[in-house]
């Protein structure tokens, strides 16, 4: 299979992304907005044809356990839920974290907290990139911008999570799991072989070999020196990745007087919001992180000590601001607007927003 | 004679099975865990399914079975044992996979991935320990608590009005069509230990044998939660455990 | 070429599909292409819009405050998005169930009869089809030969022989325009 050009939704093209990659096993639970992921894979039934394991588990909590089963034995495993759904995951992901398994978790956020609303939302993202379960701990967090990187973060998601033996996020919002644009899939790769993955994953529990020692997987260490010396195994991968791995995207930066902050889909309405503003004239550039974690720092100290001035632009209250302020080191004002509770503001209300805090702009 | 003439090979009457290795075992003197330990690795080493197989070691006073156990194992979160065999028997189907749960683990907080993968028919196999306490954590009740029962948690005895019924979770879950093979065994005799062993290499087979899910209960006894003497711990499991959850199969489909 | 649309009006009445074959279409005629629905229950007999921008550069915002053309199907719709087309743009809706008209005079405004031709017609499921007719031949975006094409995509092979019946309904759906 080459690459193939379709018209998905999203979360149509993280599942079959999922197939092509040469994923071995998904395990979900219906939520809105994200059921057509478990939908699309039960439709196209890859167990005839790479052979991957679909399941659609009792629960959120059991299949993030199938998960850690599956990853636990080497194998390409994914899940995928919307908030409320990602919340009783997170046990499940902190034992991933800390039992160094590689593994993909995909959230299609909505309003929340609680129950919340079905619609459109990014107020996960301090569950996504501070942890999220209990314990000190990362996931890389991929944010698509298009229904295009909803299909290549499953690859690149995947990638680095076997690349660091840490479990990774496409955090994703009912915007781009809902909408439908073109996409290239990638080119197809099998399944890896039973050898390749032993090879890959020596750590992988398959049945003791004569040739080697029992193979554990577990996050238990009653020893604080050795859990010590676990934490800080953990926290030098991630300083690692952090080096490694930071990346975003920058849109008429060049120039730019003023920087709009935005990830996911907010970032495309900002370019719009940022187009018109062009056409009249008031120099204002994007930045997009595409790591949410590890955040990219750097764009934003090099950025920050030559602009005026910045508007993070979230659907939620004010989260990723934390993350601008730090890596800029508060060198100029910083202000969010977010709209919350699933409404997405229109392009209207965040060029109003903008000239709100910064009215001298127009000049 | 001397040491040498004893130990010759033709003298020998009994031997550990290769697979339970010299650490020494964080269990309770009188604890049963240690005996079904044992026959966990005598059935793997007898059928030949060392490199085959994976245990799911669950939380509880089992949490470290893969000290004792030298295969290959993956530590569950409380309760979840069955998910995570879940995952590793449907990628990896030609392993043998099995969980290792007590009553807390998989008669309370894991009664959902229990009933689930039994449901589903999973070729799993589960090994339940069921002592009617939580023995890790210092004694608490568990669902298996008898009424009248004394726990840290029921300092004047289970009561029903205010904690609920025993749960003998192993007849519900015989009802399931997933189930191939339901049975309650004891290890507190060597006939006891003897038909645990049948059992759980049967439980083993039917995994193998794509059958569904085979569930060897295990009655048990906890004389440092129980707060008695192993002997006398072995006597008040017989003269009240067996009441409420008499041994024998409780459903066999593969006969 | 970059065309902005919303197609509005309740659950049921092809909405979404309708914005989908115009999606698949511009596919098919290699234009960037956006499709955006409002998902959840009111799917199912609330109201339900879809945006669909068709591009041949890259596409930013997927949703948008204001339209080059709406297709309104029902009143509420109209309420809501007749303040929305952009001055000079288009306005097309079907009169059946309109007891207010559009009123702005900055904009193009097309009544079709697409419900009345569904009745003469007898088939409801030509509906969304009739409209979609009339709304090609007002803003001729798109061959019909891609639609076909966009179709074909769209509907699962077992339907594949309702393709020439909804052919017809975009040709009737053409003549509806005055």
């Amino acid at each position: 299979m080459n690459e193939e050009v379709k018209l998905l939704k999203g979360n149509e093209a993280i599942a079959l992304a999922a197939i092509r990659y040469g994923v071995d096993g998904y395990f979900g639970y219906p939520i809105t907005p994200q059921s057509e992921i478990l939908e699309t894979l039960e439709a196209e039934m890859p167990w005839d044809t790479t052979g991957m394991v679909v399941l659609q588990a009792e629960s959120e909590v059991a299949a993030i356990n199938m998960v850690y089963g599956g990853a636990a034995s080497g194998k390409a495993v994914m899940t995928s839920s919307s908030s409320p759904g990602i919340s009783l995951k997170q046990e499940g992901v902190s034992y991933l974290a800390a039992s160094e398994l590689p593994a993909l978790i995909v959230n299609v956020m909505r309003g929340g907290p609680g129950l919340g609303t079905i619609h459109p939302s990014q107020a996960d993202y301090f569950q996504a990139t501070k942890g999220g379960g209990h314990g000190d701990y990362h996931l890389i967090v991929l944010a698509p911008k298009t229904v295009q990187e909803m299909a290549d973060f499953v690859y690149l998601g995947f990638d680095l999570a076997f690349k660091y033996r840490t479990p990774a996020m496409i955090l994703a919002d009912g915007i781009v799991g809902q909408m439908m644009e073109k996409v290239v899939l990638p080119p197809a790769r099998p399944r890896r072989t039973k050898e390749q993955i032993a090879e890959q994953c020596p750590w992988a529990v398959t049945g003791k070999l004569a040739s080697r020692k029992q193979n554990v997987v577990t996050s238990l260490e009653l020893d604080t020196a050795k859990m010590e010396e676990n934490n800080n195994r953990f926290q030098s991968t991630y300083r690692l990745i952090e080096q490694n791995e930071q990346r975003y995207e920058e849109y008429l930066t060049d120039d730019a007087e003023y920087l709009f902050v935005a990830f996911g889909s907010m970032a495309r309405i900002c370019q719009k919001v940022i187009d018109d503003m062009r056409a009249q004239g008031i120099k204002v550039g994007l930045v997009r992180p595409i790591t949410l974690w590890p955040f990219p720092a750097e764009v934003f100290d090099r950025l920050s000590q030559k602009v005026k001035g910045m508007l993070v632009v979230e659907l939620n209250a004010g989260q990723m601001i934390e993350d601008v302020k730090l890596a800029s080191q508060c060198r100029v004002p910083t202000y969010h607007f977010g709209r919350l509770g699933g409404i997405v503001p229109n392009l209207g209300e965040i060029s109003d927003a903008f000239f709100k805090y910064f009215p001298d702009a127009k000049k | 004679m001397n040491i040498n003439d004893i130990i010759k090979p033709e003298n020998l009457v009994y031997a550990k099975p290769r697979l339970l290795n010299d650490n020494h075992m964080h269990y309770c003197p009188g604890c049963s865990h240690g005996v079904v330990h044992k026959l966990i690795a005598e059935v793997i080493e007898e059928m030949g399914m060392e490199d085959k197989t994976v245990g799911i070691a669950p939380v509880g006073c089992a949490v470290f079975a893969y000290n004792y156990v030298d295969i290959d194992w993956v530590e569950a979160a409380h309760g979840r044992a069955p998910a995570v065999a879940t995952g590793v028997k449907r990628l990896n189907p030609e392993n043998l996979v099995f969980t290792y749960q007590g009553d807390g683990d998989l008669s309370a907080i894991g009664t959902c991935e229990t009933i689930h993968a039994a449901n589903r028919g999973e070729n799993i196999a589960i090994i339940f320990i069921n002592n009617g306490i939580y023995g890790m954590t210092g004694g608490q009740m568990a669902p298996t608590t008898l009424e009248g029962m004394k726990t840290s948690t029921t300092p004047y005895g289970r009561s029903v009005d205010l904690n609920g019924y025993p749960l003998a979770i192993s007849p519900l879950l015989a009802q399931l069509d997933g189930t191939c093979y339901v049975t309650r065994q004891a290890v507190h005799t060597p006939v006891a230990v003897r038909k645990t062993k049948a059992a759980i290499r049967q439980a083993f087979e039917n995994s193998m044998n794509g059958l569904g899910t085979s569930l060897v209960e295990i009655v048990s006894t906890c004389n440092s939660g129980w707060k008695m003497t192993p002997a006398q711990s072995n006597k008040w499991m017989e003269e009240n455990m067996f009441k409420k959850y008499p041994l024998g199969d409780i459903k066999n489909t593969v006969k | 070429m970059k065309e902005e649309l919303i197609i509005a009006g309740f659950g049921g009445q092809g909405v979404l599909s309708m914005g989908k074959i115009l999606a698949y279409a511009a596919l098919m005629d290699n234009l960037e292409v956006t499709w955006m629905p409002s998902y959840g229950p009111e799917q199912r007999g609330g109201t339900a819009n879809v945006t669909v921008i068709l591009s041949d550069s890259e596409i930013s915002s997927p949703m948008l405050d204001d339209y080059d053309t709406a297709v309104i199907l029902n009143q509420q719709s109209l309420d809501k998005f007749e303040s929305k087309v952009k001055p000079g743009g288009t306005l097309i809706y079907d009169s059946y169930g309109i007891h207010k008209a559009p009123t702005r005079t900055d904009i193009n405004i097309y009544r079709i009869d697409a419900m009345e031709a569904t009745f003469e017609m007898e088939n409801a499921k030509a509906y969304n089809m009739i409209v979609l007719g009339a709304l090609l031949k007002i803003k001729n975006l798109l061959p019909v030969e891609s639609v076909i094409k966009g179709l074909k995509k769209t509907l699962p092979e077992r339907h594949h022989h309702l393709i020439p019946m909804n052919e017809d309904a975009i040709k009737r759906g053409m003549t509806l325009v005055k």
